[in-house]
Formats: structure tokens, C-alpha cells, sequence
């Protein structure tokens, strides 16, 4: 239990270390970008975010499946756990987003394939979230959370190719400029999606042993009851 | 055979219950016509601009109407114990399933035949002016959004929000049917290349297939006890 507790604590100090680094390296020495300028620097947290949000849904995506085969609620832990985070990263990219567009693009939303289909993948997951606290029983919450992990994931390259071919034929006004990105920016970007994967890593630890614990509590009710 | 005559059994079930009691259509058509007449007051009468909207209000008169039929239908399921009793019969459960979302689609189709001639007189617009392949369009469409509706509409009756948890959870997943379904019907309203529609088809046809499948093997596992 003591060497558990030491070495949650240890991934968590490592975490708070290289966030530190990661905003350093995204603020003070990555370069300037010459034409948007201070602003371009919002880049590094927004992508490792929108990285991490993708990931989580994944994960969501994979823990609804495995608890569907294998009925075993750690799963469903895991799964529920890993949405929540998601959808916090998912709302970091939805306000970063504009920050950086507002300067850039001259307006802050443009209905873009890609911000659209984040905007969905933000309403299919917090319905998740609200369906989970909606449902008394444990097994059906978790058993119709799933189907929605899993549909709702199945269904974001559909949403994401729909807007494609939607915004091709009313073309779109601001396109983003080509790639490209200078070597100490991309390594600034590597850096912060790391530094961000620790981050949901530490908080996912925590967010499913708060899960299993609640699981707990519930079973315990049910057996006085 | 013996799948087929099942789903046979619950759309013989639900259509026998409606008729009898005329909830579902008449409440669904009701609003369907009445979405109709409402959005006519966003723009001027007889302006051409009508034209570009009309394929979008169309449908977004059926997928409110949808979404307060799902519901109503799987209320009637749910009061009595009906649903669970069905679960219970010695039959494959996605046969109960597909017999629901078969009933559904029927129920919306036939609002749909209702509501297109008056919407055609109101709006003085003629869909079908480029051929039938509109009605193709509303068939596919349909079809997708009865499959997912009929599952989510099962999973959001038993919440405590009951009514409430349906569009928020069926409005995101479905925006590649809306999307693709409003953009094929503009292209026959608006008498444009028949070829820009087939890859809305084309999409339409996936989705419909992909969430068939999808459903198809989690519904066993969603329903179990």
C-alpha cells in the first residue's frame, strides 16, 4: 500500500515537473512564429490537448468494449473515468481554439471539418457523461454508457467525413496555412503532448480509483439495504 | 425464418397498437406539419431564398417529429412491463430490436407521406421535379435514424430524465444522416448535377449499414440481465 501511495506520488511530482518544462518551453524558448507572433504559442497546449481528447475517447471506446464481453466493472471504471477527462481536454481545445482563431482567422469560429467535429465529439461525450448520472441501476449505467462509448467513437470519422464533403462544396474562407512547423516548435509540440500524456496518466489513476471506490460505496448500500 | 417471423411479430404488434390507439402517427404528423408552418415565418413568403432552406426545414421537421415518437413508442413499451416481458420471450433479442426500429421506421415514413405534399403546396416547392430520387434519399435517411433512434430511445426511457436524454444523445450521433440527407434533397430541389448526391447516397448507405451492424452486435449484450 505504502510503496502504491510512494509511487503515485512520484508520477505525479514527475507530471507537475515536466508541465513546468512543457509551459517554459511553449512560452519563453520556443521560437516566435514571424507573422502571428505570441499568440502561435497557444499552438503546443491546444494540440497536446486535443491529442490527449482523442486518447481518452479512445480509451472510452476500447473500455466499453472490453466491459461488454467481459462484464467486469473495472472496465466500466476505466471507461467512465477516461470519457470525463476527455471531455475536460475536448473543452481546453473548444476555448483555446478560438483564442488563437480571434487574431488569426479574424473571427472565433469558422465551421471548419475539424472544429465541427470536435464540437459533436463534445456533445456525444458530455450525453455520455449525463447518461451515467442519470441511470440508478449500475449494470444498465453501465451497459447503455457503453453502447454509447462505443457508437458515439464509431461515429466521429463518419461526423468528421460528412463536414469534409460539406465545407468542399461551400469552400471554406480561412484555411489554415500548409504545415511545415520549424524543428524547435514541432520538438516544443512533442514535448507538451508528452507532458500532457502524464497528466491524463496521473489523472486517470486517480479519477478510477475514485471509481472504484464509489463502486464500493454503492455495494455496500445495496447489502444494508 | 424463424428471425424474420419475429420481427414480423412486433411490427404486427405495433401497427395492431396504433391502430387502435393513433397515438404515435397523429402526434408525430401533428408537430411534423406544425415545424413546418412554424419555420415558414424565418423568411419572407415567395422569396427564391426559400428554396435553399427548404430541404433542411423538411428535415428537421421529421427528426423533431422522430425524436417525440421514439419516445412516445417506447413509453408504451416500457408502462406494463411490455418491453421486459418481450425480453423474456425464447427469440433471438436483436429480432425484438430490429421488429422495434421496423415499426419506427414505418411510423416515421408514413408522417413523411403526410407531410411532404402539404409541405410542397405550403412552400410552394416541387421536390420531386427532378425525378424520384428523393424518395430514396428519405428512405435511406429514415432508416438511419430510426436504427439509432429505436436504440437510444430503449437506452434514455430508462433514465431518470426519461424523455429528455433522447435528442441529447440521438442529435449528435446523427449528424452525418442530417447533413448528408439535407444536402442530397438540395441538390434535387435546387436542380443541380444528380452526380453531386451520390456521394450523400453513398454516405447515407454506409451509415446505414455501419450502425445496422454496430447495433446489431451490442444490443444482445446492452439488454441482458
Amino acid at each position: 500500500m505504502l510503496k502504491k501511495i510512494f509511487s503515485v506520488k512520484s508520477l505525479d511530482i514527475l507530471m507537475v515537473s515536466f508541465i513546468t518544462i512543457a509551459l517554459y518551453i511553449a512560452l519563453v524558448s520556443a521560437p516566435s512564429e514571424k507573422v502571428m507572433g505570441a499568440v502561435q504559442r497557444i499552438f503546443y497546449f491546444h494540440v497536446a490537448s486535443a491529442w490527449i481528447a482523442f486518447f481518452a475517447f479512445f480509451i472510452t471506446f476500447v473500455f466499453s468494449i472490453l466491459f461488454l464481453i467481459k462484464q467486469d466493472y473495472r472496465f466500466d471504471d476505466i471507461a467512465e473515468s477516461s470519457a470525463e477527462i476527455g471531455i475536460l481536454f475536448c473543452t481546453i481545445v473548444l476555448i483555446t481554439g478560438p483564442i488563437w482563431a480571434r487574431p488569426i482567422w479574424g473571427v472565433w469560429w469558422t465551421w471548419d471539418p475539424r472544429l465541427t467535429t470536435t464540437t459533436i465529439l463534445w456533445f456525444i461525450y458530455a450525453g455520455y457523461i449525463m447518461l451515467r448520472k442519470f441511470i440508478e441501476e449500475a449494470d444498465k449505467r453501465a451497459k447503455f454508457a457503453a453502447a454509447i462509448g462505443i457508437i458515439g467513437f464509431i461515429d466521429v470519422p463518419i461526423v468528421f467525413f460528412s463536414i469534409r464533403w460539406w465545407r468542399t462544396i461551400h469552400p471554406n474562407v480561412v484555411q489554415k496555412g500548409g504545415g511545415g512547423l520549424h524543428p524547435d516548435m514541432l520538438n516544443a509540440m512533442l514535448f507538451a503532448i508528452f507532458a500532457f500524456s502524464l497528466l491524463y496518466l496521473a489523472m486517470m489513476i486517480k479519477r478510477v480509483t475514485i471509481a472504484s471506490l464509489n463502486r464500493k460505496i454503492d455495494s455496500l448500500g445495496e447489502n444494508h439495504e | 425464418m424463424k428471425y424474420l417471423s419475429t420481427v414480423l411479430a412486433i411490427i404486427n404488434k405495433d401497427l395492431l397498437h396504433e391502430l387502435k390507439s393513433r397515438e404515435i402517427v397523429v402526434s408525430m404528423l401533428l408537430f411534423s406539419v406544425l415545424t413546418v408552418v412554424v419555420f415558414s415565418f424565418i423568411f419572407e413568403p415567395g422569396s427564391e431564398f426559400k428554396n435553399e432552406v427548404a430541404g433542411g426545414i423538411l428535415w428537421m421537421s421529421f427528426v423533431f417529429a422522430g425524436i417525440l415518437g421514439l419516445n412516445k413508442s417506447m413509453m408504451s413499451e416500457i408502462t406494463g412491463g411490455n418491453f421486459s416481458a418481450l425480453l423474456l420471450a425464447p427469440v433471438d433479442r436483436s429480432a425484438i430490436f430490429f421488429g422495434k426500429a421496423a415499426s419506427n421506421f414505418l411510423f416515421i415514413t408514413l408522417v413523411e407521406i403526410f407531410t411532404i405534399p402539404l409541405f410542397m403546396v405550403l412552400y410552394n416547392v416541387n421536390i420531386f421535379a427532378n425525378g424520384f430520387m428523393p424518395a430514396v434519399i428519405f428512405v435511406l435517411g429514415t432508416y438511419g435514424f430510426s436504427i439509432l433512434g429505436t436504440l437510444f430511445s430503449i437506452i434514455s426511457v430508462n433514465t431518470r430524465t426519461r424523455e429528455v436524454m433522447l435528442p441529447l444523445l440521438l442529435l449528435p450521433v446523427i449528424v452525418p444522416v442530417i447533413l448528408a440527407s439535407v444536402q442530397a434533397l438540395n441538390v434535387y430541389i435546387l436542380g443541380h448535377d444528380p452526380a453531386d448526391a451520390d456521394k450523400w447516397l453513398k454516405l447515407l448507405g454506409s451509415f446505414d449499414i455501419i450502425f445496422t451492424v454496430v447495433v446489431f452486435a451490442v444490443f444482445d449484450f446492452i439488454v441482458e440481465d
